[in-house]
């Protein structure tokens, strides 16, 4: 098949990004958190954007439905954002759903359609009872061949993770120390679900054991204490609790535009240079290999030869780090490291955030927290902070180009973004 | 045989005759495992069904403690896990399982690549749920 380069028929810019706190809040619906999120997006936007100018709006949402009760979410953030009668649309692709509302929201200016679209993503997970949203969560699998033999998204990130064990050596030792950095990045981020790091975490555990009086756990290190099985149980062999991302409710939006419009909003112009998807067998059974997804792989080719930059190139990225596992798959699927190499990089301090190669300096899914459908977008607003120099203590210095890596499900939707300061 | 669809309801009736059914391309002689009524490989029309051995190897596993609502209605829970793997048939395909005949207390025990045979409990009450793919440590 000869393909030709794909390109966009014109550049799109990011003008400003925010997002809403990440948490568990009881108190909140998708509208408020939407709210919030659009508030601190308008912000962002240095020199000011006055929101009616804004053309179209896409939501990535996986499952209003199941998790509110609540189909048909776009045109309802629209209106509680003020922007009925524009356009709005959903764009679901499980917890792909926001990167792949972004990739449309390129696309639609791209095209010269619009000028000016807000992209967007949000999930208010949290009004469940946790079998209610590992039910949920499941159901983005293979339900008639996955879901039928005990199928959760532990367990089907834990078939990666055994596949990985046996065929690199991958380590659970190696796991948990991605756990460790990532909270530690995250303790550093004020919207995080998680702004704490494990030690702190183990911290305060010991200190209630003695406040009340219980026998107080021996451990000595954020190690010892993930080693144990009280404190850090088993979900799903070989991903425990901590090799898990949490439960999250949050939203996040950025505004989109034309290059030769962008100036008029800020100085600090930050391109999208490359976007990339691609699909794969829903269930892990469809595919010949699960020590990598083949789905990220194709679409970081695609985002890497539009924007004419190898991996090597890329200064710092977000990625779907839902499973401890994911984040190893990623780092080796970009080709940041040979497969099987991503672990050990992991582990020698090459992604931390003053490594050679920063990974989730925002805290990633795994303690910024993990509100499926706002996850892509989430992703591309830690871009956004550390490209326009706002990311306060995290700051990774002379970001120039970033990339962000959004997975749906085990693999089947990848989505894959380059940015550009320039 | 070859009147019934090929589709879930098809296979999983099948299953409860203690048949592993797939289909098999006419045009280009692909095997799929579940069955399914068009080929993605060469885009033919024609598919027949196809009989598994039920014998195959295990790709990987886990041994699951907090499961879903429906396992843990069964009884399951993070006491009493269940096991699901990916097994790859000796014909070529692979398909999800529940794994039984493994020490779900050593999952260090379980290795990959062990010989396994599909097994066919018995048919939940009429109406009752559909049974899952199920195999057995060989």
């Amino acid at each position: 098949m000869v393909q030709r380069r794909k390109k966009l028929a014109r550049g799109v810019a990011m003008i400003g990004a925010g997002m809403s706190h990440f948490g568990a809040f009881k108190e909140k619906d998708s509208r408020d958190l939407f709210v919030e999120a659009f508030q601190s997006t308008l912000e962002t936007v240095q020199k000011g954007i006055d929101p009616r100018e804004i053309e179209a709006i896409y939501v990535g949402n996986l499952s209003s439905d199941c998790f509110e009760g609540q189909a048909h979410i776009a045109p309802l953030m629209a209106e509680w954002v003020g922007l009925n009668p524009r356009p709005a649309t959903r764009t679901e692709d499980a917890c792909a759903s926001s990167g792949v509302a972004l990739r449309e929201g390129i696309i639609a200016v791209a095209s010269g359609l619009y000028d000016i679209v807000l992209v967007s993503g949000v999930e208010v997970m949290n009004k469940l009872t946790t079998a209610r949203v590992t039910d949920t969560l499941a159901a983005a699998a293979d339900a008639l061949y996955e879901v039928s033999v005990g199928a959760t998204f532990p367990s089907l990130y834990a078939q990666i993770a055994t596949a990985h064990m046996v065929k690199y050596g991958t380590t659970e030792e190696q796991f948990m120390k991605i756990a460790i950095k990532n909270h530690d990045n995250g303790a550093l981020n004020p919207k995080a679900h998680f702004n704490v790091s494990i030690r702190d975490i183990m911290n305060s555990r010991l200190a209630k054991a003695k406040e009340r009086g219980q026998p107080i756990p021996s451990w000595t290190d954020e190690m010892e204490f993930l080693k144990d099985p009280t404190a850090n149980p088993m979900v799903a062999w070989p991903m425990k609790l901590f090799d898990c991302s949490p439960i999250t409710d949050g939203a996040a939006c950025a505004i989109l535009v034309s290059e030769e419009i962008a100036r008029n909003f800020t100085d600090t112009l930050i391109q999208i240079i490359g976007t990339g998807q691609a699909s794969d067998a829903q269930a892990l059974h469809g595919r010949k290999d699960i020590t990598s997804l083949n789905a990220a792989k194709f679409a970081a080719e695609q985002a890497y030869e539009m924007a004419g930059v190898t991996p090597g190139d890329i200064q710092l990225a977000e990625v779907h780090d839902c499973f401890t596992i994911a984040e190893v798959l990623a780092t080796e699927d970009l080709g940041f490291f040979k497969p099987g190499e991503g672990a050990k990089a992991a582990e020698e301090g090459r992604t931390a955030r003053d490594g050679k190669k920063p990974v989730n300096p925002s805290g990633g899914l795994k303690a910024k927290g993990h509100p499926v459908g706002a996850t892509g977008v989430g992703q591309v607003v830690e871009i956004w902070e550390q490209m326009s120099g706002h990311a306060g203590p995290r700051q990774v210095p002379g970001v120039n180009l970033a990339l962000t890596h959004n997975v749906g499900a085990s693999g089947s939707t990848v989505v894959v973004h380059i940015f550009e300061r320039r | 045989m070859e009147e019934k669809e090929f589709t879930a309801a098809s296979f999983y009736r099948f299953l409860d005759r203690k048949k592993l059914m797939g289909s098999k391309c006419k045009e280009c002689e692909t095997l799929f495992l579940p069955p399914r009524p068009f080929c993605g490989q060469c885009s033919g029309n024609e598919v027949e069904w196809f009989q598994f051995s039920g014998r195959g190897k295990l790709v990987s596993f886990s041994v699951v403690r907090v499961g879903t609502t429906s396992y843990e209605e069964k009884g399951y829970s993070r006491d009493n896990p269940y096991c699901w793997g990916v097994v790859q048939l000796d014909e070529g395909p692979r398909i999800s399982a529940l794994l039984l005949g493994a020490d779900l207390s050593r999952p260090d025990s379980i290795k990959t690549g062990q010989p396994l045979k599909v097994v066919f409990p018995d048919k939940p009450e009429e109406g009752g749920e559909r049974n899952p793919v199920t195999f057995r440590v060989r």
